[in-house]
């Protein structure tokens, strides 16, 4: 082999290495986050940490109860808005998004993925906030919902048009009208998809704390009115982190290990739905 | 329900529902465009008097007074460009190397564990990011990254002052870590889509297999690699909490990384809250406006990019 041709092997031996190492690198992180979660957070996940509320700063003890159920109840109401929304608009797309409007909702789905949720926020503010006054979990639920809606279509269009052309065709062929060919085949076809873009998107927005920075704005009592203030994990972590006390640091690790198992199980639940049938995802 | 066709009532009926189904669909649709209309034009009503105020000195204009009533968002912007390039700076080559090393190299059994990793970085709370990062980051910039660094650069402009912790460099790394996902993913499905003849030509040539994916894959996904870069940019100019927790949140602009800077998300985090009067409110919503457009061009770009490679799926929109 003449020494250009041993130059060219090495060389393509170290690029390759060079990018497994690459890979190990940008994973790392996800290690070391996960590990200090568990390390940090798990010594003060106990009984009264998920069934009470905070005490007065300062004072040691008190848990998040409060921030669970309203994480609950905000992503709840996110849910009820946007779900049919976005389900609905993603079916469109799929069996009558051959079109201009299809084309526009399409393209609007997608740049509305890329929009800050911060900016969500400050429109839902002045949307829902603004007008009433006072600042509500409604607003919050709905500025989720907002985030929650182009993702929803995407995926729903997506698993929808996974669904073999002859389905559609056979039931057609069966005298089934179009709009039962498309909610009893179609659609119940792609089921176990859609379920996971919603879990997937649920996820996503149970995280989410910037949209509800001035929508939910926090509380740091019990609340279950969704007309009022109400807490959720995320503001929760955000106030706990960025505050003074060691003592609210501890919390904030503790509740973010909570928030993290909640999205991960969300995510893995997904996963789980759709294992069998879409495998190479 | 009719099954039976012919009847010319039935088929009627059948129509009615047709009609009526498409309606609805069409009606959900429809809320998204308009969404997007009522957003945008939203924030151009309320941001308004600070425009009609400050007209185009707002944007580089550096004093920002809440008492003085003086709005101007240049170091706001000058710390989102800033942050996201040392973002993209650390990003890219990571992204990229579990792109090219996942689709090229890697041994059939570790593609999917370890693409799933990777996604898992995306599933990640912002704000459990900030966590992470005030508590485990900045002290390990502080102990470890930061002094062997200066030791080495630290004559240059880029890393002088008295480094606390909270700065544009801390803001950078975390958005690193949390754009790695969408790039990878994005670069990958790019990757994927390339055809196997691309490689198998070159590697026919005689190319060994780096060559052929430098010189062969690459190229042709390059528009797409772009658009993922793009993408990943987009998102790392929006990004709030996780850089609201680690950037420092001062209106200055400093040519030192060390330092602490503001974004534009980072400030409407921390002030529209506190913004008491409404001229106040007014730029904040501004800034909020500034940055909607901003980004959607940034993704409008970046999709048309990776449009052109992987043509009319929805390349990318799982990971996005």
């Amino acid at each position: 082999m003449s020494a250009r041709a041993v130059r060219r092997r090495v060389a393509s031996g170290v690029m390759s290495g060079l990018v497994a190492l690459l890979c190990f690198t940008a994973v790392l992180p996800l290690l070391f986050i996960f590990g200090d979660l568990i390390h940090k957070g798990a010594t003060s996940l106990d009984w009264n940490f998920f069934t009470h509320s905070p005490v007065p700063a300062g004072q040691t003890g008190g848990g998040v109860a409060h921030a669970i159920v309203g994480t609950g109840i905000v992503v709840g109401l996110a849910c009820l808005i946007g779900l049919p929304i976005g389900i609905g608009a993603g079916v469109f797309l799929a069996e009558y998004g051959s079109g201009k409007l299809g084309w526009v909702v399409r393209f609007v789905a997608d740049v509305m993925n890329g929009t800050p949720s911060i900016v969500i926020g400050i429109f839902a503010w002045t949307w829902l906030v603004r007008p009433v006054g006072h600042f509500s979990a409604l607003a919050g639920g709905g500025a989720l919902a907002m985030l929650m809606v182009p993702m929803l279509a995407r995926t729903t269009e997506e698993m929808v048009r996974l669904v073999p052309h002859s389905l559609r065709e056979a039931a057609l062929a069966l005298g089934y009208p179009r709009w039962r060919t498309s909610l009893k085949v179609m659609v119940r076809s792609a089921l176990a998809g859609i379920v996971t873009g919603a879990l997937v998107g649920v996820a996503r927005v149970a995280g989410e704390t910037a949209p509800l920075l001035f929508t939910a704005l926090g509380n740091l009592n019990f609340a279950t009115n969704i007309t009022l203030p109400m807490q959720t994990l995320s503001l929760q972590i955000f106030q706990y982190a960025t505050g003074p006390f060691a003592e609210w640091h501890r919390l904030a690790w503790a509740a973010a290990l909570v928030l993290m198992g909640l999205v991960l199980a969300l995510s893995l639940t997904a996963r789980w739905v759709t294992r069998q049938r879409y495998g190479a995802s | 329900m009719p099954t039976a066709t012919g009847h010319l009532s039935g088929r009627r009926r059948r129509y009615r529902g047709d009609v009526a189904y498409r309606g609805i669909l069409t009606g959900l649709a429809l809320l998204l465009p308009l969404l997007l209309v009522t957003v945008a034009g939203q924030l151009v009503v309320s941001s308004l008097p600070a425009i009609k105020r400050f007209g185009f000195s707002f944007v580089w204009k550096t004093t920002w007074d809440p008492v003085a009533e003086v709005y101007g968002a240049a170091p706001m912007i000058f710390g989102t460009v800033v942050s996201s390039l040392i973002a993209l700076v650390i990003a890219v080559p990571l992204a990229l190397g579990v792109a090219i090393f996942l689709t090229e190299f890697a041994p059939k059994w570790m593609r999917r564990p370890v693409a799933f990793l990777v996604e898992l970085l995306a599933a990640v709370p912002s704000v459990v990011y900030g966590v992470w990062g005030i508590f485990v980051l900045i002290p390990f910039l502080r102990q470890v990254a930061v002094p062997p660094l200066r030791a080495v650069l630290g004559w240059t402009p880029f890393l002088s002052g008295v480094f606390y912790g909270n700065s544009m460099l801390a803001g950078g790394v975390i958005l690193a870590i949390m754009v790695v996902p969408y790039i990878a993913a994005v670069s990958r499905e790019v990757l994927l889509a390339v055809p196997a003849s691309q490689r198998e030509a070159a590697l026919g040539l005689g190319a060994t297999r780096w060559e052929a994916v430098w010189s062969a894959v690459l190229p042709y996904g390059r528009a797409g690699v772009i658009g993922a870069i793009m993408l990943g940019l987009g998102r790392a100019l929006g990004e709030t909490m996780a850089v609201t927790m680690l950037i420092g949140n001062r209106h200055d602009i400093s040519l030192s990384v060390l330092q602490p800077g503001y974004t534009m998300a980072a400030a409407l985090a921390n002030e529209f809250s506190e913004a008491t009067t409404s001229l106040y409110q007014s730029a904040l919503v501004e800034v909020g406006l500034l940055l909607f457009v901003i980004t959607i061009a940034v993704n409008a770009v970046a999709r048309l990019l990776v449009w052109r490679v992987a043509r009319g799926t929805a390349v990318g929109s799982k990971a996005l």
